[in-house]
Parts: structure tokens; C-alpha cells; sequence
């Protein structure tokens, strides 16, 4: 009775407003949670236990922990277009949604033995997880996480191939790689029987794969050689070409102590900012050319490399065993603009979503440290559990994340 | 010209390790009971910092608890049907797998260090 009164009282918030409906559907008990919105929370993967953490950005603090995640030492999420609910994709092959509302599990399922990483669709509908065992990729109802395709990653070589650089793109589609047999593939789902092209001899052992924000560009990493792999998707006739081959000019890479990743944050305004595999660089790009003009020496080899919201900088972290460092570059001139060591193990970074602060993993101190983006202060920092991923609910309306 | 990688190889008996943590508490014993199941001159300090990395550097490819990833399982039913024993596991964690994801730890890890954990993927986990 009270909370009716009350949500009459407060018409003017068209938060409440839509909360009401959403109770009134649903038939939910009244709990003062429920009217949260979630614009500026995220999760942190806390990989050792099989937990995430519950955050929010604009206070800077830990709100819950939601256990019962099971694997996670190898985590991604994605968002429902709604913010509501985070899809995490495990290590063991579960998939787990997440409701940030209500703070709890909604439902999972354990899909594969062995996956790597997810993608929602462009209408929300779809959640696809790409596995490493038995390999492909199987995509689920986001609402009811059913199935709704088994699509085994077959390649050239008959062999089952582990996915990789699964992501959204527009037009209902769904990309990903095949890290053994050396192809891309695109699912497209906007006709009634979802139809799939296979492009082969992309380049050796594609190792991760970025689409760029505006969704045309799909660009594959290749390990087992210098070079990445690009698919344009608004001409996805002409098939996929290389760029920036033999990048290494010859030279024998160093080891590789951690496969880099790549995201859609390495584009920063005209130009892509990627991390050479087995070098202490940052390779850069122009996205109109694709081609490369020129290569940034950094402190180790990078693993992730990260353009901030507004593209002015690049943050970039490294592998074992120098992943206590973070370098800041400026995306315009390619200059050193900041080294931090937040501490052993910095796994992961993400921005907030207009950018004014970056928040960083450092796993082996159990924080997740948080720093002002223009005068690189610390700001906050919080106490989880062996943080990696950082994934704030910005990232459901972003192509590619 | 190939050298002879196991004549390099020095074995360690007894463990030391055993004896440090006599003095110490319950709790630390149990929580490192596994690490002493190998035999190693390997300190207590050491070993622990080796399952950390083995269970969070290692378990990047590998898997947190080593049942496989991008790197295939390293647990011990996998690694024996495989045929693999401490010197065959010690060659690879050095020198790497060519043509595969796997680098040669040879440039961060000692030799010890490297036979303690072949000793532990065969053992344990």
C-alpha cells in the first residue's frame, strides 16, 4: 500500500514510472532495489572464486557480490539492450545471466565444456558463445537462454576448430574466427534460416578479433604469423585481406606469456591502435588505408590497447611477467603521456563511459583500482577478490562489446 | 650443436621445504601440504608463488584449474595418457612448442623451478 502511494507521489521520475510497469507485469514483491537504475553500475569478474562483483561508477564502490558463476578464470560479459542483466560467459562454458536489479543469478546454463567468449545480437535477442571444447558456436534466446543454434566450427581441414573474436555485428549478424583451421565466419540471423559464409585461409592461428564501433570492419589477429586478417562488411563479397603482413620485418618474436586481446576501443578516431604480437609494440593504423604508419615503442608486450571514449588516449597493459605496468600514450602525437605500476597483475581496463576515469584490475593486490583520466590521480579503490574483467552496462549500446 | 638437456638437470632429494614447516602453524601447513608433495629444495615462499602462477599465468591458456583452453588440460589423467613424464613435461615448460601458443618459460623459470611444477601436474590438481 505504501509503495503505491508512494509511486503516485513521484510521478515526475520517469525512472519510477517505468519501474512501476515492470513490477506491476511481472508481479514482483516491493523492494526498495528494484527502482535502481543501472546506467552507471558494472560487474568485475572475480576470477578465483566463481563471483562478480556488483559496482557502481559514479559513487565508486562495491555494491554486491553475486556468487555462483563457476569457472571464471577466463571471463567476458555482455549487457541486455536494457541494462538490466549481464551475460557472463565462463571458462567452464557456462552462461550465466545476471540480474543487476535484483542482484542475483536469473538463470544459467552450462553450454560447452570450454568457452572463451559472447556476443549479444544487434536486437537483443541473441546471446552466442563461441567454445574452445567442443569447439564453434552456440547461440540462446537472451530471454530464456534456449537454444537456438548448435553451429559446430568445421574447418577446411575437417577438423572441430576452438572459436575466437566472436562479435555483433549489424544486420543481425555474428562473426567469429577459427583459431586451428584459419577462417572467419559470418552467421547472419535476419532471415528465417540463419545463413553462414565461411571465408578460409584468412592467415595462421587467428588469435582474437575487433569490430570497429561503427560495425564495418572486422579485423582478426593472427598468431601464427605477422599480420591481421580484415573483412569489410559492407562488402563482405570481396572477401577477406590481409594487412600489415609480415609486420615483424623478419625478426624472431619474443615469447608470448599472454595472447593479446583486441577490442573495439583500439580505434581512436581515424586510426587503430593494435598489439604487435611478440614485440614491445603498439602498432598504428589508418583505418582509411589500413595501413601502417607507425609502431610505438612501449615498456613490455601489450595485451590490451585501450582508446579512451573520447579517443585523445591510449592505455595499454602487459604480459607476464611485467604486468604491473600501464602506460597512457596520446593518441594524436604517439607519445608517452603517463607510466603508472598500480601493482602485480593488471589484468583488465575499462572506462566509464564519457571517460573522466578509467578503472583498472590489479589482481594480485585482490583491487580494482580506480584513476582520474586527466591528471592521472587515483581516485578510489576497491576491494575485490583477484579482479580481470571490468564490464560497465555503457557497453550494451556499443557495437562489438 | 644440441646439448644434452636432462644431464643438466639436478636432482634434489629430501625436502627441505618439510622441515621449514615444521615450526610453523596448522593452517599454513595444510594450505601448502600439496606444494611439498614434490620433492624440491624449493623454500615454501618459492612454491607458493609457483601455484599462483601455475594456476593464474599457466591457467590464462591452460585454464584456472588447468582442464584446458586455448592450451589443452594438463590434468594428470591427460597428461599420462599423453605418455608424458617430469622430463617430457620439463622440456616443453623450457623450450616451449614450436608452430603452437606455448613459449619456452625457460627466460623467467629455474630449472627447479620448472621440474616442481612438471612434478605437480603429474601429481596433483
Amino acid at each position: 500500500m505504501n509503495r503505491r502511494i508512494f509511486l503516485k507521489s513521484t510521478l515526475a521520475s520517469a525512472a519510477l514510472l517505468s519501474v512501476q510497469g515492470c513490477n506491476s507485469l511481472a508481479s514482483q514483491p516491493a523492494k526498495q532495489e528494484y527502482w535502481m537504475p543501472t546506467g552507471d553500475l558494472g560487474i568485475v569478474i572475480e576470477r578465483a572464486d566463481g563471483k562478480v562483483a556488483l559496482v557502481n561508477t559514479s559513487s565508486r564502490e562495491k555494491l554486491a557480490e553475486i556468487e555462483g558463476l563457476g569457472d571464471l578464470s577466463h571471463a567476458s560479459a555482455v549487457f541486455s539492450r536494457n541494462e538490466r542483466f549481464a551475460y557472463v560467459f565462463g571458462r567452464d562454458g557456462g552462461l550465466t545471466k545476471v540480474d543487476l536489479i535484483t542482484r542475483s543469478i536469473d538463470r544459467r546454463v552450462v553450454q560447452s565444456g570450454n568457452s572463451i567468449g559472447g556476443a549479444i545480437s544487434q536486437d537483443g535477442k541473441l546471446v552466442a558463445v563461441s567454445n574452445y571444447t567442443p569447439g564453434g558456436v552456440q547461440v540462446f534466446d537472451s530471454e530464456t537462454l534456449a537454444p537456438v543454434l548448435d553451429l559446430p566450427a568445421v574447418g577446411k581441414d575437417g577438423q572441430a576448430s576452438k572459436t575466437v573474436g566472436l562479435v555483433d555485428a549489424p544486420g543481425q549478424r555474428f562473426v567469429f574466427s577459427l583459431f586451428d583451421s584459419g577462417e572467419i565466419w559470418l552467421v547472419d540471423f535476419s532471415a528465417a534460416e540463419p545463413k553462414v559464409t565461411r571465408y578460409q585461409d584468412i592467415g595462421k592461428q587467428p588469435y582474437d578479433a575487433l569490430i570497429t564501433p561503427d560495425g564495418r570492419y572486422y579485423i582478426a589477429g593472427l598468431f601464427g604469423e605477422d599480420g591481421l586478417a580484415l573483412l569489410d562488411l559492407w562488402h563482405p563479397e570481396k572477401g577477406v585481406r590481409r594487412i600489415l603482413p609480415g609486420y615483424g620485418r623478419g625478426q624472431q618474436r619474443l615469447p608470448v606469456y599472454k595472447m593479446p586481446h583486441l577490442e573495439g576501443w583500439a580505434i581512436a578516431g581515424n586510426k587503430a591502435f593494435i598489439p604487435a604480437v611478440g614485440r614491445h609494440e603498439v602498432l598504428v593504423v589508418d583505418t582509411n588505408t589500413w595501413t601502417e604508419i607507425d609502431r610505438i615503442k612501449v615498456h613490455s608486450q601489450p595485451v590490451f590497447v585501450m582508446s579512451s571514449p573520447d579517443g585523445r588516449q591510449i592505455w595499454v597493459n602487459f604480459a607476464f611477467p611485467e604486468n604491473k605496468h600501464l602506460q597512457v600514450i596520446d593518441s594524436d602525437n604517439h607519445r608517452h603521456i603517463q607510466h603508472l605500476e598500480p601493482g602485480e597483475g593488471v589484468l583488465h581496463m575499462e572506462f566509464t563511459p564519457r571517460g573522466e576515469a578509467v578503472w583498472v584490475s590489479v589482481r594480485n593486490n585482490n583491487e580494482v583500482q580506480v584513476f582520474d583520466t586527466q591528471d592521472f590521480s587515483k581516485l578510489a579503490t576497491l576491494s575485490i577478490d583477484s579482479p580481470s574483467g571490468i564490464f560497465f552496462t555503457a557497453r550494451a549500446h556499443r557495437i562489438g562489446l | 650443436m644440441k646439448r644434452s638437456l636432462i644431464s643438466q638437470v639436478r636432482f634434489t632429494r629430501g625436502c627441505p621445504a618439510r622441515r621449514i614447516k615444521q615450526g610453523l602453524g596448522l593452517a599454513l601447513l595444510l594450505a601448502s601440504s600439496t606444494a611439498c608433495m614434490a620433492e624440491s629444495s624449493l623454500d615454501v615462499k618459492r612454491q607458493q608463488e609457483l601455484t599462483y602462477m601455475l594456476k593464474h599465468d599457466c591457467g590464462s591458456c591452460h585454464g584456472m584449474t588447468l582442464k584446458g583452453g586455448l592450451g589443452p588440460s594438463l590434468l594428470p589423467n591427460t597428461l599420462s595418457s599423453k605418455g608424458h613424464n617430469i622430463e617430457s613435461l620439463s622440456l616443453i615448460i623450457r623450450y616451449g612448442k614450436p608452430g603452437t601458443a606455448m613459449p619456452p618459460w625457460g627466460p623467467v623459470l629455474a630449472e627447479e623451478d620448472i621440474r616442481w611444477i612438471a612434478t605437480q601436474l603429474l601429481e596433483t590438481n
